[in-house]
């Protein structure tokens, strides 16, 4: 069971505190009826799978309530830091 | 009786505090010491043979003497509280104690499957695989055989009588084992002030300690040991829990361990839980697991009484016991030897070592020879001999490397033979991490591999066998562990004694011993004796292509017992390894999972069961309910009113009462478990317009108006009403089950893609009550309880809310239908409920006011081609394909969640399954739920599906049943015949058509 840092709460706690939603820093498209099919498509579908760093989406469900990111290595499932939704991670370049 | 006459200072059994206790085993009653393991006294009774073994039903003896024990596996007292599946080796004695083995039919000592034979040429490797594959004929024959033999155990039928307890612990480190590495690690740890927990599976603390009868400078290694352990008890921030098995190590240095607290006293004892599951999160976790020694493999090396060199020394150390008079000692290493010093002086001068290897130089064997100990050297034992237990073996020369045998073999007679090929290291909880073991040719052994978390290896585990190794690791990872975590001691360290290094002559690399005849032919070699797996086997599934160690492992069952191959895995990957020509290293190991050891139920669920298993919700009306006869269903948490029988009504008739009475007259439902989210701020219905399909623009204060949420992918994900309190401040409606989801997903948007919205989410389902009348006298009843409004169709429009006094409470009255029929949904806080449902009840009496539940509700709503989501959807399904095309419209500024994925190529394709009434074409039938659609009734396969039935009742009121389904292109099909093929073979024949079934027009809701 993972022990999670609440950048919200500022504690560790564990993980069956929290729900896991999905990939992290997704944005989501200005003008959709603009995209192509398969441009919405990426937004949509297409998600990493990386089997090093990944920043990930967690909802602090059965706590504070307050959704936040997470990045956390996908083989050792170490997490190398938690910061607040509309910040960037340090241990891990997202810009790609 | 084979007790020693001793008295051996770590003895349990020894003279002075040894307690008499009547046990039965197997049906007959024998005496035993209170404390003793049953295997311990089943030696002193000299009972050889403990069970027959699983696949071949041999006669099979106590092999070990704790958790690696293959074949004494017993069912252990009787009735509700009887646990299958414990190892002798491991349960304490107590009086009046009820043990069975749980293999051997019909009785471990005379075997009818044993006598017939045939099932050894019948049970080759891969058995279960290839049976299978062949005549179906030739398992129904034997299958019942072979599910008797395949048992282990029986579950109790009965509740169980026990209770359990969970306990969560935060420690600076988690020592894992109390031998003489792990006591000195928790010891070193404690001193600098850490936080340590420290937990061991046996009775008592000290690990090897307790078996062996080593010397550490002039004490005996058990009273070194008690010296420790008074020490580690001294401090305060050491917590020692015994009989504590730590069977799980997960993420993030999370471990969990089960307690037995009373196991050892009786099995239905009323002296506190029956065990208790530990739940620890570490800082640092040090593994002091030990090691098990490994089997050499031989012919028949399954006969009773031909066991571990360690264990034969166990019996005679701790428990006082011998397991017969003549020993043989059969050895590829040094420490086997000290097994023979134990037994001659303590026993008898019968001992003879057969070692593999040539004559080499150790101080062990020095002293072997001087305590006049006859070694032969370069022998190995290569086949066992006897019936029921071993009567002797043989033993052969064998070459340098100790694969083939040079010369004659010679028999010699012995009752106990004490077999050693080295220590394999118990790698299995650093495994469980993720971490794959390292195979070491130095130790001949696997050790853990890079840790990927906060973890330490010490000792044995780590494949430091010699105990001057295993003290001096203990105390310099306890406290570098402790100064890492940034404890330093302030007190001058003690020190601590240590043994002397002894001079070792290396293990030889021996597994498995030749045999005059290949190994298909000679007699049986047993690698798992649990499972039956033989050197033969593994071979052959070698032979038959299999060279993965996985794949190897689920062909033979190597390793897949109870036991988890704790003896049985080396051996089994070196015979591997050898059979494809490749080492250990190369072929590989397999990955431990959790338990360790098997774990019980009872423990895990602890407190969470009954009452407790799942939290019930009730609504403020439940007690009328419950005054009143009712049938509930449980939707979600809560328990909802199903339908309310009236004496002598099946469930039929009372909701076909309930049905016409709310189409006739007035009925009454329980809505308190809508889903109630109260949204506000200056950016609500911008935020409302976002998250519906609908547009909010025109909905004004005092208006209400039915919508539906869509994921991004274009589904429907939940519909309800939502209606406008003011301006700023909406209350939005979602179905019972998906309130939780619902306010998830608004809260993911609202944090995530919109946190300038200003916008606030609350969940009101549990402030409010809701009572909704329905029927064509529903207006009369509530216009007798509410005098402040004006109920007039004109002033009180369907779809609009207004505010009033019932009964002098303050309600929010809803006019808006689910039935079809006129309804208002009277809300009041949650503390009123009661109050007001009384109340409506008491005055809706003129119009015989009927209490309706959800399957009332159901087929009303359904009559009326209303969906329900999640019964008639199924996250697949786009408005357009439930014919709701009406309810999405585009907004201007801000492309709804969803809206793009309505014009994906996919969606808007002619062929998908549409949302149609079905009617079967014989008024009697009432289609299943889930039944198929065909399009003809002669179907040839591939049969071609063209859709499901996703809802279907009998309606009361229109006296025929109905059915909604999900049918491709079937907007288009109306008045089309389809087939619906059902399980007992017949076919039942349908129409298409429209899903409204009645009042098509829908003008009953606006009277
Ligand atoms: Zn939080």
């Amino acid at each position: 069971m993972l022990s999670i840092y609440c950048p919200y709460c500022n504690e560790m706690r564990d993980e069956e505190e929290f729900s896991y939603s999905g990939e992290a820093h997704i944005k989501r498209p200005e003008k959709p009826l603009e995209l192509t099919d398969e441009q919405w498509g990426q937004y949509l579908f297409f998600r990493k799978n990386p089997s090093t760093l990944h920043a990930e989406m967690w909802n602090h469900s059965s706590g504070c309530r307050q959704y936040f990111n997470v990045v956390r290595d996908m083989q050792s499932y170490k997490i190398t830091e938690t910061y607040p939704i509309a910040q960037f991670p340090e241990s891990l370049d997202i810009s790609e | 009786m084979r007790r020693l006459n001793t008295n051996i200072i770590n003895a349990v059994n020894s003279h002075e505090n040894s307690i008499t206790v009547n046990f039965k085993f197997n049906g007959k009653i024998y005496k035993g010491h209170k404390g003793e393991s049953l295997a311990s006294a089943l030696i002193a009774n000299d009972i050889a043979i403990v069970g027959r073994s699983f696949k071949f039903s041999r006669p099979r003896g106590i092999v070990g003497h704790w958790s690696e024990e293959p074949n004494a596996i017993v069912q252990v007292g009787s009735g509700a509280g009887t646990v299958p599946n414990l190892k002798a080796t491991q349960v304490e004695l107590y009086e009046g104690l009820e043990a069975k083995s749980v293999n051997g039919w019909p009785n471990v000592n005379f075997d009818l499957m044993s006598i017939s034979g045939f099932f050894e040429r019948l049970m080759p490797a891969g058995f279960y695989y290839k049976t299978f594959m062949y005549p179906r004929k030739f398992w129904k024959t034997y299958e019942k055989y072979i599910r008797k033999a395949a048992g282990l155990g029986k579950v109790p039928s009965e509740p169980d009588p026990d209770f359990y307890e969970k306990l969560n612990h935060h420690c600076d480190i988690l020592v894992v084992g109390a031998g003489p590495s792990g006591m000195l690690a928790a010891l070193q740890a404690g001193r600098a002030g850490a936080r340590v927990i420290i937990a061991d599976d046996q009775s008592e603390i000290g690990g090897s300690l307790l078996y062996s009868n080593s010397k550490i400078k002039k004490m005996s290694g058990y009273a070194w040991a008690k010296s420790i352990e008074n020490e580690i008890r001294s401090f305060k921030n050491i917590t020692v829990i015994s009989r504590c098995t730590v069977f799980g190590y997960y993420d993030h240095n999370f471990l969990t361990m089960i307690e037995r607290c009373t196991d050892h006293q009786s099995l239905t004892s009323d002296l506190g839980p029956r065990q208790r599951l530990h739940r620890v999160r570490a800082q640092s976790v040090i593994l002091a697991t030990g090691a098990f020694e490994r089997p050499l493999v031989f012919a028949n090396n399954d006969l009773p009484r031909i066991m571990l060199a360690s264990s034969v020394s166990a019996y005679i150390n701790r428990y006082a016991v011998t397991p017969g008079e003549k020993l043989v000692v059969c050895t590829n290493n040094d420490n086997a030897y000290k097994t023979a010093f134990d037994w001659k002086s303590l026993i008898n001068d019968h001992v003879t070592i057969i070692d593999t290897r040539r004559a080499v130089q150790s101080e062990v064997i020095e002293r072997a020879k001087a305590m006049r100990i006859k070694i032969i050297h370069g022998h190995g034992v290569i086949e066992a001999r006897g019936r029921t237990r071993v009567k002797s073996v043989l033993v052969a020369p064998l070459c340098m490397s100790g694969k083939e045998i040079i010369g004659e073999a010679t028999e010699i007679y012995c009752d106990v033979v004490a077999t050693s090929g080295g220590w394999s290291a118990a790698v299995h909880l650093s495994s469980q991490t993720g971490v794959k073991p390292v195979w070491d040719n130095e130790i001949l052994s696997f050790r853990p591999g890079q840790a990927v978390q906060s973890q330490k290896s010490v000792g044995a585990c780590n494949g430091s066998f010699e105990l001057k190794e295993c003290i001096e690791d203990g105390i310099s990872v306890g406290a570098s562990e402790a100064k890492r975590l940034g404890f330093e001691s302030g007190k001058p360290k003690q020190k601590i004694d240590l043994p002397e290094t002894k001079d070792e002559h290396p293990t030889q690399e021996v597994f498995c011993l030749p045999h005059f005849k290949p190994l298909s032919r000679a007699p049986k070699q047993f690698v798992d004796q649990q499972l039956d797996v033989t050197a033969g086997s593994i071979e052959l599934a070698a032979r038959e292509g299999f060279e993965s160690v996985e794949h190897v492992k689920r062909y033979t069952a190597l390793g897949f017992g109870t036991d988890q191959g704790k003896l049985s895995n080396v051996n089994g990957m070196a015979i591997l390894a050898n059979a494809l020509g490749k080492s250990i290293a190369e072929t590989g190991t397999t990955m431990f999972r959790p338990a360790y050891t098997p774990t019980t139920f009872g423990a895990i669920a602890g407190r969470e069961v009954k009452k407790l298993f799942d939290p019930k919700r009730y609504t403020p009306m439940h007690d009328w309910h419950l005054e009143n006869t009712v049938e509930f269903e449980n939707v979600g948490q809560w328990k909802r009113p199903w339908y309310f029988p009236k004496s002598g009504e099946t469930m039929e008739q009372s909701v076909r009462r309930e049905c016409v009475a709310v189409r006739n007259s007035l009925g009454i439902l329980d809505a308190s478990t809508l889903g109630k989210i109260d949204v506000q701020g200056k950016d609500a219905k911008e935020f409302l317009n976002r998250v519906y399909t609908n547009n909010f623009d025109t909905l004004n204060p005092g208006k209400c108006r039915y919508g539906l949420m869509l994921k991004e992918d274009g589904m429907i994900f939940d519909d309800g009403v939502c209606a406008c309190i003011s301006k700023d401040h909406y209350l939005i409606h979602t179905t019972t089950g998906g309130a939780a989801n619902v306010l998830a997903w608004l809260e993911l948007w609202k944090q995530t893609e919109w946190p300038d919205l200003d916008v606030f989410l609350t969940s009101v389902t549990d402030a409010w009550a809701t009572a909704t009348i329905s029927g064509p006298n529903s207006r009369k009843l509530i216009q007798k309880v509410c005098s402040d409004i004006d109920f007039n169709n004109d002033n009180f429009k369907h779809m609009e809310w207004k505010q009033g006094l019932i009964a002098g409470i303050e309600a929010r009255i809803f006019r808006v239908s689910f039935t079809g029929e006129l309804s208002f949904e009277i809300n009041v806080p949650s503390n009123f409920g009661l109050y007001i449902w009384n109340k409506l009840i008491e005055t809706g009496a003129e119009f015989d006011i009927t209490p309706y539940g959800t399957e009332s509700m159901h087929i009303l709503r359904a009559e009326k081609g209303f969906i329900i989501v999640g019964q008639d959807t199924d996250g697949s399904m786009s408005p357009m394909d439930m014919g709701m095309d009406w309810i999405v419209k585009s907004k201007k500024d801000y492309s709804f969640l969803g809206e793009r994925s309505l014009i994906r190529a996919d969606i808007v394709r002619e062929d998908r399954k549409q949302f149609v009434g079905l009617r079967t074409l014989n008024d009697k039938q009432v289609l299943p739920e889930g039944s198929q659609i065909v399009r003809s009734k002669k179907q040839t396969i591939p049969i071609q599906m063209e859709g499901h039935v996703t809802s279907s009742y009998f309606s009361a009121c229109l006296g025929h049943p109905i059915a909604l389904a999900m049918i491709k292109n079937g907007h288009q099909r109306m008045g089309e015949i389809v087939y619906s093929p059902q399980s007992d073979g017949s076919v039942i024949e349908l129409r298409i058509v429209n899903p409204v079934f009645y009042d098509p027009k829908g003008e009953r809701q606006y009277v």
